[in-house]
């Protein structure tokens, strides 16, 4: 049965909430509007104003709210429209979410999930198109996810709620449309590991979230010049799955990091540096990375597009790196 | 004769050093081993020592200057009396002996790295665990970037020429020869001194008028002189076949030539006994080509009736070699060396060579031995009669 990434999250929550009485869902316009991107359309009549929320539009508010409930014994779903909202919560997750086990000496713990919108090429502007997530990686006390598949949109919200820990959910808005098969039989998935969504021999693509798709068609491009190019879907964040991309870079020598997030400071440098202090010796080429333009991004259609990495640049990166053997 | 004094590598990562001294002004005089020039490099400063006597007749680089490894300093007149010809043709210097240190220097100079080796980390690791040397790659790639699969590559060219499987059948076939002679043949060993001056003089005169590629080394006198004394004395020049020796009316020499790879072989110089020294030598130039190019005719395989062996200047004094069956006898050359040595009721010092020999105890025995080796050694008191 063909299933949409938005059905498959609202999927998600709705087995949760009937899982387990202490679920709820709170967010600006979760309830009667049904979600900006339309996940909890239909939840409220289902499950009532107790457990499916409108809040007020105060991110700091409704987080700390939920960090309250979680403290309280509940478990809450914090929908946050954009990661770019987030800031205006920051303190709450920062300083509160994150801090509160360490702090208490494990008395207390924060099993808060937030779901977040994050990512471009809707052209909604600079104020609704930014990839933060990077910066909460960057948090200890919190792990950080991404589901860019079906399957992982649809069985994620599970363990992050399973999670004694504040997760946090990025869910990139260009994948709500996106439709497919879920894998029959797949009940269960982890935050802790990464994934191999197609295997290569000559070069890693290391990604996450909408990035994922831009790597698979590289690499298919890539595929009729003769280069083999392995995709690595990060999935989780924090904390990374070093391993993994370890074993990949190992095997394949070489390195592209495909991140939508900036480069300076950013989570594709953190990948890049684990790879030179772990598996500098297997290297074959420099470290490589496709990241966005560092410009706010821009509204107009083709400033966006050009701004964003896409499989062209990807691939081009590739090449540069398995040709001169330059960086990207 | 004119040469290039020429920055030498000092060691494998060393790729250029700072002149900071010259030890010798232009017009002075140099002994062989005697610093020129000081040079620093990241190791520190180090003397530079000439390989030759020689005179001083140009200084091309100044004090101060950073120059590459290979790069020529000065240029320096020879003057005849040099101990160990200067390297002639790298062919020519690497018969049965390996070459002596200041050749392989100079050698390494000339195949110095390329100055902007770019070797990925994987790349040198490959290289590390191949066994393949770094040089030999940043020269292969010529300024691009080496990676893995040119790594491999490489090795791969390589494999036909010094395989491990290739040098593990060498090994056994010399293992196969060996364990015959040892299990077959009752060996003697004799070992005799002798003072090599006479030889030194006479080449130091002989080489001084000649040019690079027609010098002669010790090698081809010592070669002639077995040569000579296997003609000469019966016993020692034939085949032990069919339970019986078969003397050979030619003497033709076997010469152990190590291969780079490892392992060596000793064809036959082939009718060593009647052959001038200049042919004799020319002969051996090209045998040692041959050698190294795997281009041996089979009659050299398989001619040699007694046979030579050298440990040339990076040697021991003696060695106790093993006879090459069917053969009946193999000479060894011990390294020359500067000793003590008693002549003319005085204390000398003079280069000494120690003559080793096995032989076959069914053929001859220690007596005869004896008089083959006082034969050779006399021959060699007389060089210029060879």
């Amino acid at each position: 049965m063909r299933i949409a990434y938005r059905d498959a999250v609202r999927e998600a929550i709705r087995d949760a909430l009937k899982a387990d009485p202490r679920v709820f869902l709170m967010g600006e316009d979760v309830g009667r509007y049904g979600g900006s991107y339309a996940v909890s359309k239909g939840l409220l009549e289902e499950f009532g104003p107790q457990r499916i929320r409108d809040t007020p539009l105060s991110e700091s508010a409704f987080v700390g709210a939920g960090i309250g409930a979680a403290l309280g014994g509940l478990r809450p779903i914090v929908e946050i429209m954009t990661v770019n909202f987030s800031l205006l919560a920051l303190d709450q997750i920062v300083n509160n979410a994150a801090t509160l086990s360490h702090m208490s000496g494990g008395q207390l713990s924060v099993p808060l999930v937030i779901r977040l919108a994050t990512g471009a090429g809707r052209q909604l502007g600079a104020q609704h198109s930014h990839s933060l997530e990077g910066w909460y990686a960057h948090i200890p006390g919190l792990r950080i996810a991404v589901p860019a598949t079906l399957d992982d949109a649809r069985r994620m919200l599970a363990a992050a709620l399973a999670s004694p820990d504040p997760v946090l959910l990025f869910e990139h808005l260009y994948l709500y449309n996106m439709e497919g098969e879920l894998t029959p039989g797949l009940e269960r998935v982890d935050l802790e590991h990464a994934a191999i969504r197609r295997a290569g021999r000559d070069v890693t693509l290391i990604t996450y979230g909408w990035s994922l798709y831009k790597c698979l068609a590289a690499a298919a491009t890539l595929a009729q010049e003769g280069i083999d190019a392995e995709v690595l879907d990060l999935r989780a964040l924090r904390p990374l799955d070093d391993a993994a991309i370890m074993a990949s870079v190992r095997r394949t020598r070489r390195a592209v990091i495909v991140d939508e997030g900036w480069r300076s400071g950013s989570l594709s440098a953190e990948v890049a540096t684990r790879i030179v202090e772990q598996a500098f010796y297997d290297l074959d080429a420099p470290v490589a990375r496709v990241c966005t333009a560092e410009v706010p991004v821009p509204y107009a259609k083709h400033l966006e597009a050009a701004a964003l990495p896409s499989p062209e640049t990807i691939a081009a990166a590739v090449r540069n790196l398995l040709t001169s053997g330059a960086g990207g | 004769m004119e040469v290039e004094f020429r920055l030498p590598s000092l060691g494998a990562d060393m790729e250029s050093a700072t002149l900071t001294e010259w030890l010798r002004k232009p017009g002075e005089r140099v002994r062989r081993g005697e610093p020129l020039a000081t040079v620093e490099t990241t190791k520190g400063l180090i003397d530079i020592e000439s390989y030759d006597d020689a005179k001083v007749l140009e200084q091309l680089v100044k004090p101060g200057s950073k120059v590459p490894v290979g790069t020529v300093l000065a240029r320096l007149e020879i003057e005849g009396a040099s101990h160990a010809p200067p390297a002639p043709q790298p062919a020519a210097v690497q018969p049965v002996s390996p070459p002596s240190a200041p050749a392989r220097t100079v050698a390494a100079a000339q195949e110095r790295p390329a100055p902007h080796a770019r070797i990925s980390p994987a790349a040198r690791r490959r290289a590390l665990e191949l066994g393949l040397s770094l040089e030999d790659l940043a020269r292969r790639a010529a300024g691009d970037i080496v990676h893995v699969d040119e790594v491999e590559k490489l090795a791969v060219e390589k494999t036909p020429a010094a395989p491990t499987d290739a040098a593990g059948a060498m090994r056994a076939a010399i293992g196969a020869a060996m364990a015959r002679a040892k299990r077959e043949i009752p060996h003697y060993y004799l070992a005799h001194r002798l003072d090599f001056g006479p030889v030194r003089a006479w080449l130091a005169a002989h080489n001084a008028s000649l040019a690079v590629k027609d010098r002669l080394i010790d090698a081809v006198l010592i070669t002639k002189a077995v040569a000579l004394a296997a003609a000469r004395i019966e016993g020692f020049n034939g085949y032990f076949r069919n339970d019986r020796f078969e003397p050979s009316s030619a003497v033709h020499v076997g010469a152990a030539i190590a291969l780079r790879g490892g392992g060596l072989v000793a064809p036959a110089l082939l009718e060593a006994d009647r052959k001038d020294l200049a042919t004799l030598m020319q002969d051996f130039s090209a045998l040692v080509k041959r050698v190294r190019a795997g281009h041996l005719r089979s009659v050299e395989f398989t001619a040699a009736t007694i046979t030579v062996t050298s440990l040339g200047a990076d040697g021991v004094d003696v060695m106790y070699p093993i006879v090459n069956p069917p053969q009946v006898a193999i000479v060894s050359a011990g390294a020359v060396r500067d000793r003590a040595w008693v002549g003319d009721g005085r204390l000398l010092i003079r280069p000494v060579l120690t003559l080793g020999l096995a032989a076959d105890h069914r053929v001859t025995d220690g007596r005869t031995g004896a008089r083959f080796l006082r034969a050779i050694a006399e021959l060699l008191a007389h060089p210029e009669a060879l």
